[in-house]
């Protein structure tokens, strides 16, 4: 692939989330504001970069009988760093997204990424990819987060967009939306869409059904 | 004694780790095809949950937490920040360790659960389970009780899904939902009735 295509066939035609189910968890978890999305966004953009470009560098080193140690290792050392980064300049931020900012460290999209392309390839390639899957990632939880705090709340990032009824506004919010299922809804239909616009994503179906009898063999 | 009940029903129904926390939704949507499979990793689950949680709890009590080497004069030291780097390290050696002693002394048990195990290091339930319990400074008991509840609670959502999952291979189902998208979809239709019991107080 060349390095453009490296950059932006995460985006949508091999989205991590959509395509190859990676990093749900958060995608989910912390939806339900876009403040803390966006975020998270940026924490899990940075430590995709940090690690491929280490993992990158040190591959030609690595024995492959210790690999899965030594990038899980790579991958906890970049998140206890952002981690800490957050508790210090966001104490904010950092309580809202509690536990979900260390568990970057099992977000299959980091060890994913580091394992499909950063033991593979050179220092230059790895970081676009990383910045690809950043923001192909990114993006799936801006749309979720979106959708979810505005029809949830009426606002988006804090600020009120809809006017809600019991403040004289005209809109009533739907508090389901800022609950779990509603993530499901939505990255369910989601993933509906991004198939039925690009068919080569569809999955076969387990079963194939036995096709009716037409008339004539009936008779 | 009552504490620990009540933290194990927590764990399991309010507290749900795949449906109220989103953790370990990756093995969680992959390897829910079939009853039988999800059987058997919903046992690992338990298993593996029920000794890294207690085993993280007393590493982090006796030697990370802020004070906790008073004893040797070192009282300023606080280790907390290295706590990710140590639980993701205890937990990939368990089960290292697990998976050794069960090939050794219960080949049978090893057979079903070992396919299991290695996937089990990056499963964000595992490790969610253990910095959920330094968030919330558990004791000792009730890190057990947290343990073996978020396993367990884990393991009847995954065998839940399957069940639902196998009827469904029958139905019809259109084209651009299959596999993921309808499985999300179910998913969030058993969180919710998850949710209905989150009126229940134990």
């Amino acid at each position: 692939m060349s390095p453009k295509q490296t950059l932006i066939a995460p985006l949508l035609k091999e989205n991590p989330v959509t395509l190859h189910v990676l990093g749900i968890c958060s995608a989910l978890a912390i939806t339900n504001s876009l403040t803390s999305s966006l975020i998270m966004s940026v924490a899990l953009t940075t430590v995709l970069v940090i690690s491929n470009t280490a993992i990158s560098l040190v591959r030609n080193q690595l024995p492959s009988s210790v690999r899965l140690i030594v990038q899980i290792t790579i991958i906890a050392s970049a998140v206890t760093v952002i981690d800490q980064f957050l508790r210090a300049y966001l104490p904010d931020a950092a309580r809202t997204l509690s536990v979900y900012i260390s568990l970057i460290v099992t977000n299959c999209i980091v060890l994913g990424r580091a394992e499909a392309c950063a033991m593979k390839s050179g220092v230059g390639i790895s970081i676009l990819d990383a910045l690809g899957n950043g923001f192909g990632y990114s993006l799936v939880l801006i749309i979720v987060a979106s959708i979810r705090e505005l029809f949830g709340n009426g606002t988006l990032m804090g600020y009120q967009l809809f006017r809600l009824t019991h403040e004289g506004g005209w809109f009533q919010e739907n508090a389901l939306f800022l609950l779990a299922p509603s993530a499901f809804f939505i990255i369910g239909f989601l993933v509906w869409g991004v198939r039925s616009w690009k068919p080569e994503q569809k999955e076969k179906p387990d079963f194939e059904p036995v096709p009716l009898p037409s008339s004539e063999e009936r008779r | 004694m009552n504490g620990f009940f009540d933290t194990f029903f927590r764990a399991v129904f309010l507290e749900n780790l795949a449906l109220a926390y989103f953790l370990g939704m990756c093995t969680f949507l992959a390897v829910s095809k079939q009853v039988k499979t999800t059987l058997g990793l919903g046992v690992a689950v338990i298993v593996v949950e029920g000794i890294s949680v207690p085993l993280n709890n007393l590493i982090y009590n006796l030697v990370l937490r802020q004070g906790a080497l008073d004893w040797a004069g070192l009282d300023q030291l606080d280790f907390s920040f290295l706590g990710l780097l140590s639980q993701i390290a205890v937990i990939a050696a368990m089960i290292q360790i697990l998976e050794i002693v069960l090939n050794r002394f219960f080949p049978a048990l090893y057979n079903t659960l070992g396919i299991y195990l290695p996937l089990l290091t990056v499963n964000c339930a595992i490790l969610g389970a253990s910095l959920f319990m330094v968030q919330r400074d558990y004791g000792f008991a009730l890190s057990v009780a947290y343990g073996l509840g978020a396993g367990f609670g884990w393991a009847l959502a995954i065998v839940a899904l399957a069940g639902l999952r196998e009827k469904m291979k029958y139905s019809d189902i259109p084209e651009g939902l299959q596999g993921l998208g309808i499985t999300f979809i179910t998913t969030g239709l058993i969180s919710l009735a998850f949710m209905g019991i989150a009126g229940m107080s134990f």
